[in-house]
C-alpha cells in the first residue's frame, strides 16, 4: 500500500456565527485503509466531513485529493471526484426502488429510453459484492426497508459510484447487534477493493474491530493520532481529556434527593413497553442507549405528544396520563426538544417572545402580552439577565443567537412556569463547550430547587458526568441501573446489549 | 470564550426601528397623484380615496392574521358576494332589518371562519385548497339563495357604513363613516396581533408550529381563530362595500387576492411568522393609489389586474432576495 | 424524533397505493345504484359510460399537465385563466379560416410554453412561493386577456371542431386523444430520465441536487409540460364550443378541480409520489360524480356547493391520515 494519501485535509478552520467548530485540523486517508475519526458529539466530526463533501468551505486550509487540490464549492464536485458520504439522515427517496435511488441523477439510457433493465442487473450485480443481494431486491421501494437495509442501499450507492473515498457517518447508530456485524462486514470488503473509508463513531468496540488508524477530535481539535490501531483507553483518555469536576456541577447528595414526583408503571405504547420509573425531585436521571432505544418516546409519552397506551403515570400520586403536551404542561411537565431550530424555537421572534411563549400560551387569550399569570416582560428579563444569556437586545430575533443562548432561553421558557418535572432532550446538542457547562449548572440548580429532572442525552461521558442515576434503554424498554459516575463501558454494554467486553 | 460577547449597556438599547418601505411607496403614490390631479388633496378627494379603500384595508388586515399564522384566506371574497347578496334578501326593503341582518351576517362569518379552520386543523387540508373550496361552495349558496339573479336593493340604513359622509366639519369638511370604521377597527385588529397573547401565538404557529405545540400553546384554537378574525374582517368588508356597490353575485370576486397582495405589500412574510396589521393597511392603501394612478393614466379597468399580478409576484420576489441578503 | 420514526407502520402507506381505485370502485358503484334506483338504466351502457368520460376531456388534458407540477412539488393555478386565454387566441387566429388552424395551434402552443417557462423561472430564479407565482401569472393573464375581448369572439371552423366532435362511432377523436396524452405522459414518467428527475426533485430536492440534477430545469420543464397541457385543453373547448371567450376557464374552475382530480388520484401534494393512472382515475371519478348529480336531477348551484365540498373532502381523505402540520 502506498503512502500517499488518497486524500488529505490540511489545517482546517471553521467558525460559524458564536461557535468555532473547526481549528486547525489536519487528518488523511489511505487507499484501502479504514480510518476511524472519534470524538464525541459536537467535537467537530460532522464539520469536518461537510467540508470534505463540500458543504461548507472551510475559513482556511485545503484539501488534496490524489494530489490535487480539490476545495469542493458544491457536494456535487466532490461526488464526481470520487467522495461519498453516507449521512446518518439518508439522501434516499423513500418513494423511488432501490435501482432507482442508486442510478439518482445518472441513469443508464438507451437512446432516450431508461434502461430498466441495465439498472436493475447493475444494482444486482453491486449489492452482491458486499453480499446483499440476498436481502435486497432492486424493485424493492426503499420506504418499506428496515433502516439498515437502507444503509445498504446508501453504501450501494457509493460503490456504483466507483467512489475512491466513503465517508460513513455513524453508521451503527440505528443498527442492532445481528445488523452491525453485517456492516463490518461490508466495511472490510471495501476495504479489500482498495477504497479509502473515513469512519466515524464514538463507539471503542467499533474502533479496534475497524480501524486501520484513528484521529480524536475534541472541541474542534486533534487531539491526538495514531497510525496503528491504539488500545481503546488511550482514545478514551484523547476524547475525554479534560477535568470532569470543573465541568459538571457536583452531583446531588443523598438529603437532597426528595421522594418519587413522577412514576409510571408498566407503562407502553407501539414505540414502548415495560416501563417502569420513578423521578424524583432534586434528582438529575440520565438516561442512555443507542439510537431508537425508546428514549425520545419516553420522553414524548412522558410529555402527552405521544401517549402511553397502557400503564399508569402519577404525578405526586395523582393521575398523570397526559393526552397532549398542554396538558403535561398544566400538570407540571416541561420538555426541551432536542432539535432546537425544528422543534423548540419560533426563530422570526424575539428573544423576550421566545421565552415567555409557554407563559402566553397559559394566559387569556386577549390579555396583554405585556404580563400574565405567569410572566411579565420585566420579570422575564430579570430571568434572562440572571441566565447570563448574551444578545444585543432582548428585541432582537432569536436566530441571531449562538446555540448555547438560545438553549437558554428555551430553559427560560419553562423556569416561568416552575415545572414540578424538566425533561431535557440532548440539552447541549450543537452548543458550545463552554456554554455546556453553564447548561450543566442550570440543571443542577434546577434540581436543588426541588424539580425532577430528567435528561436524555447521546454523549455518554455527558450522562455520566451531569446524572445522579443513569437509566440504560434499549429496545423500547429500561433494561440498566448505573449510579453516578458509573464506567462508560458498562452504558455501552447494557445499551447495544452485547455480550463481550470491547473497550 | 468563542460566544459573541457584547458590552452589557448596549443590550438594553432598542435596535434603530426599521421602518417598513411600504409607508415610502405609499407616500410616493400619494404625491403622484397629487400632482396628477390636484384636486386629490382637497378633503373631497383623499377622504373619497379613503372610503374606496376602506373595504380592502380591513379586509387584509384580517386576511393577515391567517397568513401570520401560516396559510392562506381565498374565501374571503365569496364571503362579501354572501354578505351582500344575503343581506339584500333578508333585509327585504325593511330598514328595521338592518341590525338583526348584519348580526346574522357576522354569525355566517363566524361559522365560515369555524369550518376553514376545522377543516384545515382537523382534516390537514393546506388552506389553499381548504378556502378554495369554501370559495366555490360559498359562491354557490349565494346563488341558489338568490336564485342565480340578485333582487333587491339594500336599504339606507344598510349602507349607512360604506356610503354616508358626516359633512360640515371644520378642518376636513367631511368625514366618511367608512374611515371611522376603518379606524376603530383597524385599531381593533392592531392591539389583537401585537398587543395580545393571541397575536404573539398567531406568530408563534405561523413561524413553527411544532415548537409551538410543544410549547403548550394550543395551536389548532390558535388556527382557527385566525380564520375566524379573516372572515368577520370579511363581513365587515361585504358591509362596506354593500354601501356603494350593486347588489350583485360577484361583488366579492377577486379580493382574495388584492387581500393578500396588500398584505404582502405590507410586507407579511408568506407561510407565516411575521407580518404588521399597520402596514398590511398601508399595503391596501398602497394597492388603491396604484389603481387610482392606473385610472388618471387612462388605463382601461382590466390592466389594473395585470398590475396587481405583477406587483403579487415581485413583492413575494424582492422579500425573497432580501431575506437571502439579510440571512435567514 | 428520531427514535420514533424507526419503527412508522407501513400500512398507511399501502393503502394510499389502492385508494384511487377503491374511490373509483366506489364511485362506479354509486352511479350503477342510483341509475337502478331512479329506473334511468338507459344509462347503464358502455357507450353512455364512454359519453360521461366524454364530457371531462378539458379537465383531463389540464389535469395530465397539473400531475407534472404536483410531482415536482409546484403548483399551477394559472391553468384556468390561461385555458380561456389559448380558447380565445385560437379562435379569433382562425376567424372561422380552415387555412388558419394549423398557425392557431401553433401560437396556442407558444403561448402555452412562454407561460409555462415563465411560471418556471419566476419560481425558481425568483424563489417566489409557486402558489403566489401562478396566482399572480393567472392575474396577467386574465387581466390581458379581458383588456381585449369581453365576449365570445373570434370563430372556430368546422374543420377543427372535428376535435371535439369527430370520433369513431361513440369513440370521439378528444377521447382518443386523451388517452393518447396519457400514455405518452407515463412513457415521459416512468421511461427518461426526465421523469425520473421530477420525482426525485418533488421527493427530496436537496438529495436529487446532491446527486448531480439541475432541479431548477426540472422545475421549469414540468411547468411548460403543465401549461402546454392547459393550452391544449383551451384547443379543445374551442373547438367543443366552436368560439373562444374568456371566462369558460375560471366557469370550469380548472385550476382547483384539476388539482383536486390529481390529488384523488393518489399524488401527494407534497411531491415525489403518484402518478399518471391515479389522475386518470381521478378525472373518471369527477366525471362520474357529475353524472350522478345529472341522474339525480341536483340543480346547477346546488351541484356547485356539492362540488366545493367533495374537491375539500377528496383531499381531506388522503390528508387526513398524514401526521404533518398543516396551514
Amino acid at each position: 500500500m502506498s503512502d500517499t494519501p488518497v486524500i488529505a485535509m490540511a489545517h482546517i478552520s471553521k467558525s460559524f456565527p458564536g461557535v468555532r467548530a473547526l481549528n486547525d485540523v489536519s487528518f488523511a486517508c489511505h487507499a484501502g485503509q479504514v480510518h476511524a475519526l472519534v470524538g464525541e458529539n459536537g467535537a467537530g466530526k460532522s464539520t469536518l466531513i461537510k467540508i470534505l463533501s463540500g458543504v461548507y468551505r472551510p475559513d482556511a486550509g485545503n484539501i488534496v485529493l490524489n494530489g490535487a487540490n480539490a476545495n469542493f464549492k458544491h457536494p456535487v464536485e466532490s461526488l464526481r471526484a470520487g467522495i461519498s458520504v453516507i449521512y446518518q439522515e439518508f439522501s434516499l427517496l423513500p418513494e423511488r426502488t432501490v435501482a432507482q435511488n442508486i442510478f439518482l441523477g445518472r441513469e443508464p439510457r438507451k437512446g432516450l429510453v431508461l434502461d430498466h433493465a441495465a439498472m436493475r442487473s447493475e444494482t444486482r450485480r453491486v449489492l452482491d459484492l458486499f453480499g446483499a443481494g440476498a436481502r435486497v431486491s432492486p424493485d424493492a421501494l426503499v420506504a418499506d426497508l428496515d433502516v439498515a437495509t437502507q444503509q445498504m442501499v446508501e453504501i450501494a450507492k457509493a460503490i456504483s459510484l466507483d467512489a475512491r473515498v466513503v465517508v460513513m457517518d455513524e453508521p451503527t447508530a440505528a443498527l442492532n447487534e445481528a445488523e452491525c456485524e453485517v456492516l463490518f462486514a461490508t466495511v472490510d470488503k471495501l476495504r479489500e477493493r482498495g477504497t479509502a473509508i473515513i469512519y466515524i463513531t464514538h463507539r471503542m468496540r467499533e474502533v479496534t474491530r475497524l480501524a486501520d488508524r484513528v484521529t480524536v477530535l475534541k472541541d474542534g481539535e486533534v487531539a491526538a493520532h495514531f497510525d496503528t490501531p491504539p488500545a481503546p483507553d488511550a482514545i478514551v483518555r484523547a476524547m475525554v481529556g479534560r477535568d470532569i469536576a470543573d465541568y459538571y456541577a457536583p452531583p446531588a447528595t443523598q438529603a437532597e434527593i426528595g421522594a418519587p414526583v413522577l412514576s409510571v408503571r408498566n407503562g407502553g405504547n407501539a414505540f414502548l413497553r415495560h416501563i417502569d420509573l420513578d423521578l424524583r425531585a432534586g434528582e438529575i436521571v440520565g438516561f442512555a442507549g443507542i439510537q431508537g432505544a425508546g428514549r425520545v418516546a419516553l420522553a414524548m409519552a412522558l410529555f402527552g405528544q405521544v401517549p402511553f397506551t397502557t400503564g399508569t403515570v402519577t404525578l405526586n400520586g395523582a393521575n398523570a396520563a397526559f393526552a397532549n403536551p398542554r396538558d403535561a404542561i398544566r400538570g407540571g411537565v416541561g420538555l426541551l426538544p432536542g432539535d432546537r431550530k425544528a422543534e423548540a424555537l419560533v426563530l422570526m421572534q424575539s428573544v423576550r417572545d421566545n421565552g415567555l411563549l409557554t407563559a402566553r400560551a397559559f394566559s387569556p387569550l386577549v390579555g396583554t402580552q405585556k404580563s400574565n399569570a405567569h410572566a411579565s416582560l420585566s420579570s422575564m428579563d430579570a430571568l434572562l439577565d440572571q441566565m447570563q444569556v448574551k444578545a444585543a437586545s432582548y428585541e432582537q430575533d432569536i436566530k441571531f443567537l449562538s446555540g448555547g443562548n438560545q438553549q437558554k432561553a428555551v430553559v427560560a421558557r419553562w423556569l416561568a412556569l416552575k415545572p414540578k418535572v424538566l425533561i431535557f432532550v440532548e440539552p447541549t446538542r450543537g452548543i458550545d463547550v463552554n456554554a455546556k457547562a453553564g447548561i450543566y449548572h442550570l440543571m443542577r440548580d434546577l434540581a436543588r430547587a426541588g424539580t425532577a429532572i430528567m435528561m436524555i442525552s447521546s454523549d455518554l461521558p455527558e450522562v455520566i458526568g451531569a446524572a445522579d442515576r443513569i437509566v440504560v434503554m434499549r429496545a423500547g424498554t429500561i433494561v440498566a441501573e448505573f449510579p453516578h459516575g458509573a464506567a462508560e463501558t458498562d452504558l455501552m454494554l447494557a445499551a447495544t446489549g452485547e455480550t463481550e467486553v470491547a473497550a | 470564550m468563542t460566544e459573541q460577547t457584547l458590552p452589557h449597556a448596549d443590550r438594553r438599547k432598542r435596535q434603530l426601528p426599521q421602518i417598513n418601505p411600504v409607508y415610502f411607496v405609499l407616500a410616493a403614490l400619494i404625491v403622484a397623484i397629487v400632482v396628477m390631479n390636484p384636486a386629490f388633496a382637497e378633503p373631497t378627494g383623499y377622504m373619497n380615496f379613503l372610503k374606496r379603500a376602506a373595504p380592502l384595508a380591513i379586509l387584509a388586515a384580517g386576511q393577515l392574521y391567517v397568513i401570520v399564522s401560516g396559510g392562506f384566506d381565498l374565501s374571503v371574497g365569496s364571503v362579501i358576494t354572501l354578505v351582500v347578496v344575503g343581506s339584500s334578501i333578508l333585509s327585504n326593503n325593511d330598514p328595521n332589518s338592518t341590525w338583526w341582518v348584519i348580526a346574522t351576517m357576522f354569525a355566517i362569518g363566524a361559522g365560515v371562519g369555524l369550518i376553514n379552520g376545522l377543516v384545515v386543523c382537523y382534516l390537514k387540508v393546506p388552506s389553499l385548497i381548504a378556502t378554495l373550496g369554501m370559495m366555490i361552495t360559498l359562491n354557490g349558496v349565494a346563488f341558489m339563495w338568490s336564485g342565480g339573479s340578485p333582487r333587491g336593493y339594500l336599504t339606507d340604513q344598510f349602507r349607512f357604513f360604506g356610503r354616508v359622509n358626516i359633512s360640515d366639519l371644520p378642518l376636513i369638511r367631511i368625514l366618511p363613516v367608512a374611515l371611522i370604521v376603518l379606524i376603530v377597527l383597524g385599531f381593533a385588529l392592531y392591539w389583537l396581533m401585537h398587543r395580545t397573547n393571541l397575536g404573539r401565538m398567531i406568530h408563534a404557529i405561523g413561524d413553527n408550529p411544532r415548537a409551538a405545540n410543544l410549547a403548550g400553546v394550543p395551536v389548532n384554537r390558535v388556527r382557527i381563530l385566525a380564520f375566524i378574525v379573516s372572515s368577520l374582517s370579511a363581513v365587515a368588508a361585504g358591509i362596506m362595500l354593500g354601501g356603494f356597490a350593486g347588489v350583485s353575485t360577484d361583488v366579492g370576486t377577486g379580493y382574495e387576492l388584492q387581500a393578500i397582495t396588500a398584505a404582502v405589500l405590507g410586507g407579511a412574510q408568506l407561510l407565516g411568522g411575521r407580518g404588521s396589521v399597520p402596514a398590511a393597511i398601508a399595503g391596501a392603501l398602497t394597492l388603491n393609489a396604484i389603481f387610482t394612478l392606473l385610472n388618471f393614466l387612462g388605463l382601461p379597468q382590466p390592466i389594473r389586474q395585470v398590475v396587481q399580478g405583477l406587483i403579487l409576484i415581485a413583492a413575494v420576489a424582492v422579500a425573497m432576495q432580501r431575506r437571502k441578503h439579510t440571512g435567514r | 424524533m428520531t427514535d420514533l420514526i424507526a419503527t412508522r407502520p407501513k400500512l398507511a402507506f399501502r393503502f394510499d397505493r389502492w385508494a384511487p381505485a377503491l374511490l373509483l370502485a366506489i364511485a362506479l358503484l354509486a352511479y350503477v345504484v342510483i341509475a337502478l334506483y331512479t329506473g334511468q338504466t338507459q344509462y347503464l351502457t358502455v357507450d353512455n359510460l364512454i359519453s360521461v368520460l366524454g364530457r371531462s376531456i378539458a379537465l383531463g388534458i389540464t389535469a395530465v399537465g397539473q400531475t407534472f407540477a404536483i410531482l415536482v412539488a409546484s403548483i399551477d393555478l394559472s391553468v384556468a385563466s390561461l385555458i380561456s386565454a389559448v380558447s380565445v387566441l385560437t379562435s379569433v387566429i382562425m376567424n372561422g379560416n380552415p387555412a388558419m388552424v394549423l398557425p392557431a395551434i401553433a401560437a396556442a402552443l407558444a403561448l402555452g410554453l412562454v407561460v409555462g417557462l415563465v411560471n418556471g423561472l419566476i419560481i425558481t430564479r425568483l424563489e417566489v412561493n409557486p402558489l403566489i407565482a401562478t396566482l399572480g401569472m393567472s392575474l396577467i393573464i386574465q387581466g390581458c386577456l379581458s383588456a381585449f375581448v369581453s365576449n365570445f369572439a373570434g370563430s372556430v371552423p368546422p374543420e377543427f371542431q372535428v376535435f371535439a366532435y369527430g370520433g369513431f362511432g361513440s369513440l370521439s377523436y378528444s377521447l382518443i386523444f386523451l388517452a393518447l396524452l396519457a400514455v405518452a405522459a407515463w412513457f415521459v414518467l416512468r421511461h427518461t430520465r426526465f421523469g425520473s428527475d421530477i420525482y426525485a426533485v418533488g421527493g427530496n430536492k436537496d438529495a436529487a441536487r446532491v446527486a448531480g440534477i439541475k432541479t431548477a430545469r426540472v422545475t421549469i420543464g414540468a411547468h411548460i409540460l403543465c401549461s402546454l397541457c392547459a393550452a391544449m385543453a383551451g384547443l379543445y373547448l374551442a373547438s367543443r364550443l366552436r368560439s373562444g371567450a374568456p371566462w369558460i376557464g375560471s366557469d370550469g374552475v380548472y385550476d382547483l378541480e384539476s388539482i383536486a382530480v390529481v390529488v384523488i388520484g393518489g399524488t401527494i401534494l407534497a411531491g415525489g409520489r403518484g402518478g399518471i393512472w391515479g389522475t386518470m382515475a381521478g378525472v373518471i371519478i369527477f366525471s362520474l360524480i357529475d353524472s350522478i348529480f345529472n341522474l339525480a336531477g341536483v340543480d346547477a348551484f346546488a351541484k356547485q356547493v356539492l362540488r366545493g365540498i367533495i374537491i375539500v373532502a377528496a383531499v381531506a381523505f388522503y390528508a387526513v391520515r398524514s401526521k404533518r402540520l398543516v396551514a
